[in-house]
């Protein structure tokens, strides 16, 4: 059945419209999370709101379980899913960029849109920064593109890479976050902070 | 007299995440693929460079291949529709909650001067970085999660395990 666009049971033009309406369920969860309050996304890294923490990862098990129950069902087939790919170090090293910008900015692209929704200014410099960011790398892709094309290993999942079924894999990720809620829930009570 | 009517409580943030999970699922469900958020903005990019500079934008692979992807409109993707949704999304929830305000949020601690400038460099970064890890928190490290991409945890524990690194030279922005 699924993913329904894939196997033509909606049309492309659909397929934008449902865009629309699937963002605006992200942009209201976000909100409703706190995700539009740079303050609220910085305090995980000081322990005062692991907000982010327990929203991201409950998120990402969610959605990781309710693929494989759907897969179960044959209400998706997995393999036509888009699975990322994978270039060794343009996501390192992509990756410590985008964690220094998170703590300088405090938001990450999608949550300073949500805050910029509600009016907050410094969203509203952020997302400059983020144009004027990815304009960066357009006008320097020759030079970055060594880096960006480096170690290419396909679009492997995390369970094929290590040999293990899907289902332990979620298993061990949801075992991994239960440690990180519980780990998140005492950081709350060591380092609180009333007014922020 | 007037009656202050203050901002409404956050939802449970476990609550919250469950319903996140939902609408990636949905997105997978529906389009085979997850959210995302910088790749609109590349697609504002892409479409403002070859509109002011075509030839320029045709000479580089980085806008050319974007743009021939999208039949020549780049700003006719699934991320620009999905990106104008979550700017629909959130206002509604500000409404909601009773927190739609013009603000620059900051620690009372610092001028609101600096954190603008934070602000921009941060952004500048995560845009840059975006690019390069092909993908943001959204549609690298939590889309990228949900279908166990082994680059997708790449991705989450380069993004959250710098930024716990550097917390620490940061802290007078936050703390």
């Amino acid at each position: 059945m699924g993913p329904l666009v894939i196997n033509e049971i909606i049309s492309e033009n659909s397929n934008l419209l449902l865009a629309f309406f699937i963002g605006i369920g992200f942009g209201f969860v976000l909100e409703q999370g706190g995700f539009s309050s740079s303050r609220k996304l910085a305090g995980v890294f000081y322990g005062y709101d692991a907000v982010v923490l327990k929203v991201f990862f409950t998120g990402a098990i969610t959605a990781m379980l309710g693929l494989l129950f759907f897969s179960l069902f044959d209400w998706v087939d997995l393999s036509l899913v888009y699975v990322n790919e994978t270039y060794l170090w343009s996501s390192v090293v992509g990756g410590v960029i985008m964690g220094a910008g998170f703590i300088m900015g405090g938001y990450c692209p999608g949550t300073s849109f949500c805050g910029a929704s509600i009016g907050k200014i410094d969203a509203y410099v952020f997302i400059i920064g983020l144009f004027i960011g990815v304009f960066i790398f357009g006008e320097a892709f020759s030079l970055l593109e060594p880096l960006f094309m480096a170690e290419f290993w396909g679009s492997p999942r995390i369970s094929e890479f290590f040999g293990i079924s899907e289902g332990v894999t979620v298993l061990i990720v949801i075992l991994a976050a239960i440690a990180m809620f519980w780990g998140a829930e005492w950081a709350e009570k060591m380092f609180p902070r009333d007014e922020y | 007299m007037e009656t202050i009517r203050k901002p409404r409580k956050y939802m449970n943030p476990y609550l919250a995440g469950v319903l996140l999970g939902l609408v990636v699922l949905a997105a997978n469900f529906v389009s085979g693929r997850g959210l995302g958020a910088s790749g609109a903005i590349k697609s504002a990019i892409v479409a403002g460079v070859q509109t002011i500079t075509p030839a320029h934008a045709a000479a580089s692979p980085f806008y050319d291949n974007f743009s021939k992807a999208h039949d020549g409109k780049p700003l006719n993707s699934w991320l620009v529709y999905q990106m104008l949704g979550v700017i629909v999304g959130g206002f509604l929830s500000g409404v909601i909650g009773r927190r739609l305000t013009w603000k620059v949020e900051h620690n009372p601690k610092i001028q609101s001067r600096t954190r603008l400038i934070a602000a921009l460099g941060g952004g500048i970064l995560f845009g840059l970085g975006s690019q390069l890890g092909r993908g943001c928190t959204s549609g690298s490290a939590l889309s990228g999660m949900a279908v166990l991409s082994l680059g997708g945890f790449i991705s989450m524990a380069a993004i959250f395990g710098t930024a716990f690194m550097l917390a620490y030279f940061f802290r007078k922005l936050w703390i």
